[in-house]
């Protein structure tokens, strides 16, 4: 046990020896693990951001109100008596001859709808009201659900719907995005490391000689690769962080104009460990490829 | 503890380097490999490291065939040998002290102790108060102790050595051949390829003389 804990202390102090020593090569190599890890992250806090907006300014909602068939001409006066006193915000009807005529003119139907032996369709009222809040249109939809020859009402969430739908499709945009640029950061730790193990053949030679395992020749090359891969995935939460910082005024200004008040949510320290452990992951992988491939000639 | 039998190595396009060569080392033996250059002594070296296959025969070393050995237990029996190169195979990116060093951080021992140790077989070659010193500003003479402290610092069990003292002058030579000697009085088993002649008239050890790969 604390031969295995020396032996992982002096591969992991021996990575950090290795960073340290050539601080030039760190710092590029960091740059580019940085980089690679700050775009799909970014884009992911955007996203982030973008979907809680959604969620905050619903936009334009609609209510529709369906009213019973047998409801009468007086019946539906009397429910446009109502939504003029709640005084809930917009709202026009649409009689049930319009909405036939409408099926009517669409491709097709035409025939299915004079075939029909009297008109299916209900009169209907849609709301669009002012206090768009998801709580505020549930309770006017209970409170009109209530109203006398009331048969249906339905809060219209086409728009969220679509806003969800690219919300979706742009996460798998920037999985993919992801995927590639984590490629990009396995290679960088696979040349990094290959060049290193080229860089110590001497050592690795005279190790195996004297009986050192594989795993003692390969351990610091890990410890290296995830260490350097923790850096950048630290690097670019570090760049993320600051590029929200100098957005935070320009967005602020653009949300107070549409009178909303937004602002933008930085990643937490849990993000930011899943960064670094993203990047530790990479870094280890891309090691694990290159060792493995390069110890190869040694045998 | 060492034991061939009809031990042969045929390098890839036909080279026979040993042939049908059988022998017996003893625990605590002095045993000298001699025989004109190319006769194989470097390649039964390597065959009792591991560091070769056998192509036929079998080696044993310490009940173990190495034919039969898998490759990870390989550092393993390593580990028994304190090897010393021809060419010495020392790092020159670090000091004196961090090469002695290496074959203890191999089996983890903590640093501390692997100072402490370290030390006391650079002391046994004359070359505590070099430790912080570089290879490369070592005397050729100077480096083979550095090696051989590296060899021994593990306290193995046979120190397989291969021309340690090829390339060195006359006095240098003689001392190498007196810490193998002093090593081989406390019990280490010695095992050393060499064509200086010195070894045989001063120690009498047990010889086995290769020719073209055979014993004579």
């Amino acid at each position: 046990m604390n031969a295995w804990l020396a032996q992982h202390g002096a591969a992991l102090a021996s990575a950090f020896r290795r960073l340290w020593s050539a601080p030039l090569n760190t710092l590029l190599s960091l740059l580019v693990i940085g980089i690679a890890l700050t775009l799909p992250a970014f884009g992911y806090v955007l996203l982030d951001n973008l979907r809680d907006l959604g969620r905050s300014v619903s936009g334009v909602q609609q209510i529709s109100m369906f009213m019973n068939l047998d409801a009468s001409k007086k019946e539906v006066g009397e429910i446009e008596n109502r939504l003029k006193q709640a005084a809930t915000g917009k709202w026009r009807f649409v009689p049930k001859e319009d909405a036939l005529k409408r099926m009517q003119d669409s491709e097709g139907m035409a025939e299915i709808v004079a075939s029909l032996p009297r008109n299916p369709l209900p009169d209907a009222f849609i709301v669009e009201p002012t206090n768009s809040e998801p709580e505020a249109l549930e309770i006017l939809r209970k409170e009109i659900a209530g109203w006398p020859k009331i048969a249906h009402v339905q809060l219209d969430s086409a728009w969220v719907k679509r806003f969800d739908a690219f919300i979706r499709l742009a996460k798998l945009a920037l999985w993919m995005l992801a995927a590639i640029f984590a490629a990009g950061l396995v290679a960088v730790t696979f040349n990094t490391i290959r060049l290193q193990v080229m860089a110590q053949a001497a050592e690795i030679e005279v190790a195996r000689m004297i009986g050192a395992t594989d795993a003692f020749i390969r351990r610091p090359f890990y410890y290296f690769g995830a260490l350097q891969g923790a850096l950048g995935g630290l690097l670019a939460a570090a760049l993320i962080i600051g590029a929200l910082s100098l957005l935070a005024a320009p967005v602020g200004e653009l949300a107070a104009l549409y009178g909303g008040n937004f602002s933008m949510r930085s990643p937490s320290i849990i993000e930011v460990t899943a960064l670094a452990g993203v990047g530790a992951f990479l870094g280890w992988l891309g090691a694990q490829l290159s060792v493995s491939l390069s110890l190869r000639k040694f045998d | 503890m060492i034991v061939a039998s009809n031990l042969s190595k045929r390098y890839p396009g036909g080279y026979e380097a040993v042939k049908d060569v059988s022998f017996a080392i003893e625990a605590g033996q002095m045993v000298l490999i001699t025989g004109h250059s190319g006769a194989g002594k470097s390649t039964l070296v390597k065959l009792i490291a591991a560091i070769e296959r056998p192509t036929s025969g079998s080696l044993v070393v310490n009940g173990q065939n190495l034919s039969a050995l898998r490759r990870s237990a390989i550092p393993y029996l390593r580990r028994n040998f304190g090897m010393v190169f021809q060419d010495q195979k020392l790092l020159f990116d670090r000091s004196a002290l961090d090469n002695v060093m290496l074959p203890l951080q191999i089996v983890g021992l903590p640093r501390r102790e692997a100072i402490r140790r370290a030390q006391a077989a650079l002391d046994k070659v004359g070359l505590l108060a070099r430790e912080k010193a570089k290879p490369i500003a070592l005397s050729g003479g100077e480096q083979q102790r550095l090696a051989i402290a590296r060899a021994v610092v593990n306290r193995p069990a046979v120190l397989l050595a291969d021309e340690p003292n090829g390339n060195l002058d006359i006095d240098s030579a003689s001392e190498i051949l007196e810490i193998f000697a002093s090593f081989h009085q406390v019990g280490v088993t010695v095992v050393v390829a060499t064509h200086d002649q010195h070894w045989i008239e001063r120690y009498h050890p047990n010889v086995l003389r290769l020719g073209h790969g055979s014993l004579v």
